[in-house]
């Protein structure tokens, strides 16, 4: 037996032991995500426990070097571990910004004690993150944000406002790109770490059309932010926001990926429209909707497992998480179209208990945001156009 | 296995290219199509390919092939794509390399086809639009067999020195039992093949049985149970295909964005243009995605998976989506130079469509991925 022959078999009998049943159900609806964090009263004794005994194993961020929380696992392992997880349907024990944005971006510029404090942290889902990027007048034209951090000796003075701030009213820290020289764009921008629960620090919903609020304004008002926690060197957080938008774009692009399994959307179809005398759907066009949809769905699944085997290998082209991205979110979108299609007038209930509080509807609309947040697709296919295809400046 | 080439996958890779590019560019097909050579491919070229031991890819080391797999093929399949070079290997190396793996067949024929003397066509369509049926007769007649019947879309059907060809032997078209493969050789009495040269300059035959007599010993397999090697000639094939026309839409592809870097409209380079940057970016996205499935099916081919099947439908379905964008956007980006025969970007478009109804289009293979999800 190999090693990683042993390692599966290991881990295998790992989670069966591990990994409650509630757990290896279908998430139902944006409720059941585990986002961890200082208050984990609305987490259900299952999701905690799994999240618990994943963390403490350095699972929850298996690549990560022990030291830091992780699982030190090398990347076969890591993919041996994600297909045995996906062979049971364990949920994923814990989402997070810490983990898939600011994990990485502090792996590879924060200092040893910034690492040592925030990573473990992250892994175990002790404090939940936010990502303070986007500003009213700097969103895809990310550089021309303005929040400014004032140098005041031990510490910066940080005012201003961000917006599309995801659960800035639920997270406990934040990631924040803040202007520390207003006389150079690019180079003008630092990458500061803060609590929310700093003095200053405000936040409020803001109601979008599927009815939910996971995107806040956030305002900064004289919040004192001290100097130890500046990632990256001063004038330079553009490095760091680029190197963690790849990342940003590499998670987001999964939501292209779907369950693994069968298509609930077929299900859906059977269910509402019905099969014709020779077991096909009785609504031809719809069926040949979704077989093509299924076809560049797993052509993508396999794209996605190439982009990460390329990723850890080194070898995968610095822009190519923009294609991801605009793969990923461009085919969400055309999923959550199949799922309202299928459904018919039972998906477009709002709030009844039948339809879960309209989860179809509710999250159909929420995908329309998925080709606009994390930069636009258009954004993604300038990046493709100039730095994957080469092709000249306008 | 990671999902990228190894190093010596990489290896053949180049070598393939390299070799590829100098002794079969576009200009090579250009020629065999003004020269109207009645073969079709270059048999100098074959033996060329033996030389490289691009013929016995799929072949066992123990009968004298190098006993690679799809992923190794697909990397040779890929460099034809993409310069468009008329070749049997995708029919003789590897659709009928597959059939014939394992029987008695192998003995005769794979000597042949590892020397690069031997082509092989798959006579195993009996319409315009590829489908499972067969409803070709095979009658038991002496100690043999007699073939009555047509079939088309025959590649090297002409020239070739043997033919797998499927015929009913019990039941009705539709079944799946009561087919039988036979490898017929080309003299066999009562075979008539009529060869059509088609829109890529490639030649397919009409080949009508007259009750062509064949010993029992023709049949690959067993009797009424051709389905086993005609679905892994099928598997080969179309995964086979789905890498070439890869390279045939990368060819495209890089063609097109090379032009977007040169041309200049409205006193600038019209690869500036935000409106074709977008459309360019847009069709990298989908080869990108094609690849991917094209990897992944030859993978799980060369590991015996038994998720090999629908990825391979999937490989299909997909490259053939991605390619005809890219043939598509090949021609539109190079606007009316882009119509004209003396460019190569045409050539792009009518070998993708060839390529797509071969072995069954996207539209089948979606079609055959519903059907087995019980929709």
């Amino acid at each position: 037996m190999t090693d990683i022959d042993q390692f599966r078999t290991e881990t295998r009998a790992w989670l069966e032991a591990n990994c409650p049943p509630e757990m290896r159900e279908p998430m139902r609806s944006d409720k059941d995500t585990v986002w961890g964090g200082r208050d984990q009263s609305a987490m259900t004794p299952a999701q905690k426990q799994w999240m618990d005994a994943m963390g403490a194993k350095g699972w929850t961020v298996p690549d990560w070097p022990k030291e830091y929380g992780g699982g030190g696992l090398s990347p076969a392992e890591t993919k041996a571990l994600r297909e045995e997880m996906a062979a049971i349907r364990a949920r994923n024990p814990l989402s997070s910004f810490g983990i898939s944005m600011l994990g990485p971006a502090l792996l590879k510029y924060g200092t040893e004690e910034q690492k040592k404090e925030h990573l473990p942290k992250i892994a175990r889902g002790e404090i939940r993150w936010c990502q303070g990027y986007s500003e009213p007048n700097a969103g895809s034209d990310l550089a021309s944000l303005a929040t400014s951090a004032e140098d005041m000796g031990d510490h910066f003075l940080v005012n201003g406002q961000k917006v599309w701030t995801s659960y800035a009213d639920q997270a406990d820290w934040i990631f924040c790109l803040v202007r520390t020289d207003k006389t150079n764009k690019h180079n003008g921008i630092s990458f500061v770490l803060f609590d929310m629960a700093t003095p200053g620090v405000s936040t409020k919903p803001i109601l979008l059309i599927s009815g939910y609020s996971p995107f806040c304004e956030t305002f900064f008002d004289n919040v004192k932010v001290p100097k130890g926690n500046l990632v990256g060197t001063l004038n330079k957080g553009w490095d760091v926001a680029k190197y963690l938008l790849g990342h940003e774009r590499e998670m987001i692009s999964n939501m292209g990926l779907g369950g693994g399994g069968k298509n609930p959307l077929i299900d859906g179809a059977i269910a509402t429209v019905g099969l014709d005398h020779d077991g096909r759907l009785a609504d031809p066009l719809l069926r040949a909707k979704i077989a093509e949809f299924e076809v560049r769905s797993k052509a993508f699944a396999a794209q996605s497992e190439r982009f990460i085997d390329e990723l850890k290998a080194g070898r995968a082209h610095p822009a190519q998480p923009s294609m991801m991205k605009y793969y990923g979110t461009e085919l969400n979108k055309s999923r959550y179209e199949l799922v309202m299609a299928t459904g018919g007038s039972d998906a477009l209930e709002w709030e009844s208990e039948r339809s879960d509080g309209g989860h179809s509807a509710r999250s159909w609309l929420r995908t329309k945001a998925n080709s606009i947040e994390g930069g636009t697709s258009e954004v993604q296919l300038n990046i493709i156009a100039k730095r994957i295809l080469e092709l000249p400046g306008a | 296995m990671p999902l990228y080439l190894n190093e010596d996958q990489t290896m053949l890779r180049d070598s393939a290219r390299d070799f590829i590019a100098d002794t079969a560019p576009v200009s090579h097909m250009r020629k065999l199509r003004d020269d109207k050579d009645s073969t079709g491919f270059s048999r100098d070229l074959w033996k060329q390919f033996a030389e490289m031991g691009f013929t016995g890819i799929l072949i066992d080391e123990a009968q004298g092939g190098l006993g690679l797999g799809h992923v190794e093929a697909g990397v040779v399949l890929e460099e034809i794509g993409r310069n468009l070079s008329p070749s049997p290997f995708l029919q003789t190396a590897v659709a009928a390399v597959e059939a014939l793996k394992g029987t008695p067949h192998a003995d005769r024929w794979f000597p042949g086809i590892i020397a690069g003397e031997t082509v092989a066509a798959l006579a195993i369509d009996e319409g315009a639009k590829f489908r499972a049926s067969v409803a070709m007769k095979a009658e038991r007649s002496g100690n043999g067999f007699k073939l009555t019947g047509t079939k088309q879309f025959v590649h090297h059907g002409h020239v070739a020195d043997m033919l797998i060809v499927a015929a009913r032997t019990s039941g009705s078209a539709d079944d799946q039992d009561g087919v039988t493969l036979f490898a017929v050789p080309k003299d066999a009495a009562g075979m008539i093949a009529t060869a059509e040269r088609l829109t890529d300059a490639s030649l397919a035959a009409r080949i009508t049985f007259e009750g062509v007599e064949v010993d029992a010993d023709a049949v690959i397999g067993e009797v009424d149970a051709g389905r086993n090697p005609l679905d892994r000639l099928l598997r080969a094939g179309r995964a086979g295909a789905a890498a070439e026309m890869l390279g045939v839409g990368s060819g495209a592809m890089d063609m097109t964005v090379s032009y977007l870097k040169e041309r200049k409209q409205f006193g600038s380079l019209i690869g500036s243009f935000q409106a074709l940057q977008h459309r360019a970016g847009h069709l990298y996205s989908e080869m990108e995605v094609a690849r991917a499935a094209v990897l992944k099916a030859q993978q799980l081919l060369d590991a015996g998976d038994e998720r090999a099947d629908a990825a391979v439908s999937v490989a299909k379905a997909m490259t053939g989506l991605a390619t005809m964008l890219s043939v598509q956007e090949g021609i539109q980006m190079h606007g009316g130079i882009g119509m004209t025969d003396e460019y190569d970007i045409g050539f792009y478009m009518k070998r993708q469509r060839v390529l797509a109804e071969l072995f069954g289009d996207a539209n089948y293979h979606a079609d055959r991925l519903a059907q087995a999800a019980g929709y």
